[in-house]
């Protein structure tokens, strides 16, 4: 259980940010992980306030708003529209309606956590993160820093393209044992491994959709995979090459859809 | 820190600590439906809507409730007493622990989805867990509940 002195519901950006940076400090979005860490800080600052739940489709892209729950992603016509269902069909295994009522994409995010499927998803589409002192980074970039004391405000997701999600759990509702996310546009396929269980990776770019098995496998033997409760790195290297092939057929079917 | 906000219909102003979560201050004001299962945001038992959407209780920062719609099962007790006939018929309670936080997401979907389908059931209810019914005695309750409902408002058109 988390504990705060005092809890401050910002009234702007600028006001959360100068908060944000003493570490006896910490952001609060839907606080679905916060509460299990067993923080003890000063201070709790608040993101509810300020309108950053917007999903917004603009005519290259969409930007969604950090504090925008998931399940506002998981039921968003134009997102789902753009690409291909994705949205709808990866955040769906996360534990419940009630709980992606309430967690949020900016903070996934920004916990570059090492089992989201959330960042697997928007790691395979190119997605741009928006930060408020620093702007705009790429998301593949970002996943491989260290937390910062920065504020997540917007994703920029580019359109033209469709992806798929392929994740294996040990049960339903539980943190993904691996995840593959797929995406299909002009520059061929991308591919993104994630809860390895280390943080979500591009493994392959401007692959071609009919590639044989063999080359999946070829990828996965490069890839570094981890043991934890769920599985063997064993394991894990058996199973990446079966669902990148699961990942690319099935977004390759969500493009002839849409032809 | 004072919250005020609105239960079940009536404004209410509470204390609560700044750390503090939205279960906790709903026990407090005597809402004993409202249980506490994992603190996990695993098992569903804390579900309570607001602003007419389902949420977790148990992760709620209490403190972000000032202004807001706060609705728990003994607000909704009509339609608590129906469900819970349709539960009881199909023998779908055993210790009925579950039964408070999954009938408050069985509101929420049949606001969302009143023509659910089995499997979109089953998804809208993943996150509350049941450890004595199998699910599949929920899943017939649940759908004779959302058909009474749909025959209901066709006969309110009727009429
Ligand atoms: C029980 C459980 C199961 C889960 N299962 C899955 C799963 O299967 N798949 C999956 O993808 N994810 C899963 N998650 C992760 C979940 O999807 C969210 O990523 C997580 O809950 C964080 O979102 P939140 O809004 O609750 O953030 P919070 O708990 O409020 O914050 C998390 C961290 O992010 C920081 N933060 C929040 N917002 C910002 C911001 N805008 N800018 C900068 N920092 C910020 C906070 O300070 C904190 O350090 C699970 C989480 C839990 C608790
Ligand atoms: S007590 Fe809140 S989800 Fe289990
Ligand atoms: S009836 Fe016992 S937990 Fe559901």
């Amino acid at each position: 259980m988390a504990k705060y002195r005092n809890y401050v519901i910002a009234q702007s950006l600028e006001e959360a940010y100068a908060l944000n940076q003493k570490k006896s400090s910490v952001i609060v979005a839907g606080n679905m992980w916060l509460r299990m860490c067993g923080l003890n800080k000063q201070k709790a600052i608040d993101l509810s306030a300020l309108g950053l739940d917007g999903i917004v489709e603009m005519e290259d892209a969409f930007v969604v708003g950090a504090m925008a729950p998931l399940r506002a992603m998981e039921t968003h016509e134009g997102l789902n529209r753009a690409f291909g269902g994705a949205f709808k069909k990866a955040f769906a295994p996360i534990v419940g309606t009630q709980f992606r009522n309430m967690a949020t994409v900016g903070a996934s995010v920004y916990s570059r956590f090492g089992f989201s499927d959330v960042s697997a998803l928007l790691l395979a589409l190119n997605a741009e993160v928006i930060l408020y002192k620093r702007g705009a980074v790429k998301l593949a970039e970002y996943q491989k820093e260290a937390w910062d004391r920065d504020i997540v405000v917007q994703i920029r997701i580019p359109k033209g393209q469709c992806a798929a999600v392929q994740s294996v759990r040990v049960s339903a509702t539980d943190i993904p044992t691996l995840v593959c996310a797929a995406s299909k546009s002009d520059a061929g396929m991308r591919i993104v491994l994630g809860a390895r269980p280390a943080r979500a990776v591009v493994v392959a770019e401007g692959l071609a959709p009919d590639a044989p098995q063999r080359v999946y496998e070829e990828i996965a033997s490069q890839v570094t995979f981890g043991t934890n409760l769920r599985a063997s790195d064993t394991y894990r290297k058996k199973i990446a090459p079966v669902l990148m092939a699961r990942a690319v057929k099935a977004c390759q079917e969500v493009a002839a859809d849409e032809r | 820190m004072n919250v005020e906000f609105t239960l079940n219909g009536r404004k209410i102003a509470a204390e609560i600590d700044a750390d503090e979560n939205l279960y906790a201050v709903l026990r407090r004001l005597g809402m004993y439906s409202v249980k506490c299962g994992c603190e996990t945001t695993n098992c569903g038992l804390c579900t309570v809507h607001m602003n007419g959407k389902a949420v977790l209780s148990c992760a709620v920062p209490a403190a972000r409730c000032a202004g807001s719609v706060i609705t728990t099962l003994e607000g909704l007790q009509d339609e608590a007493k129906k469900l819970g006939e349709c539960l009881a018929g199909e023998g779908a309670e055993q210790c009925g622990f579950c039964a408070p936080g999954m009938m408050m997401n069985v509101f929420a979907l049949a606001k969302e989805n009143p023509c659910a389908t089995d499997e979109e059931i089953d998804a809208y209810l993943a996150g509350n867990l049941c450890r004595c019914s199998g699910y599949v005695s929920q899943r017939r309750a649940i759908r004779k509940y959302l058909a009474m409902k749909i025959e209901a408002a066709e006969g309110e058109v009727r009429a």
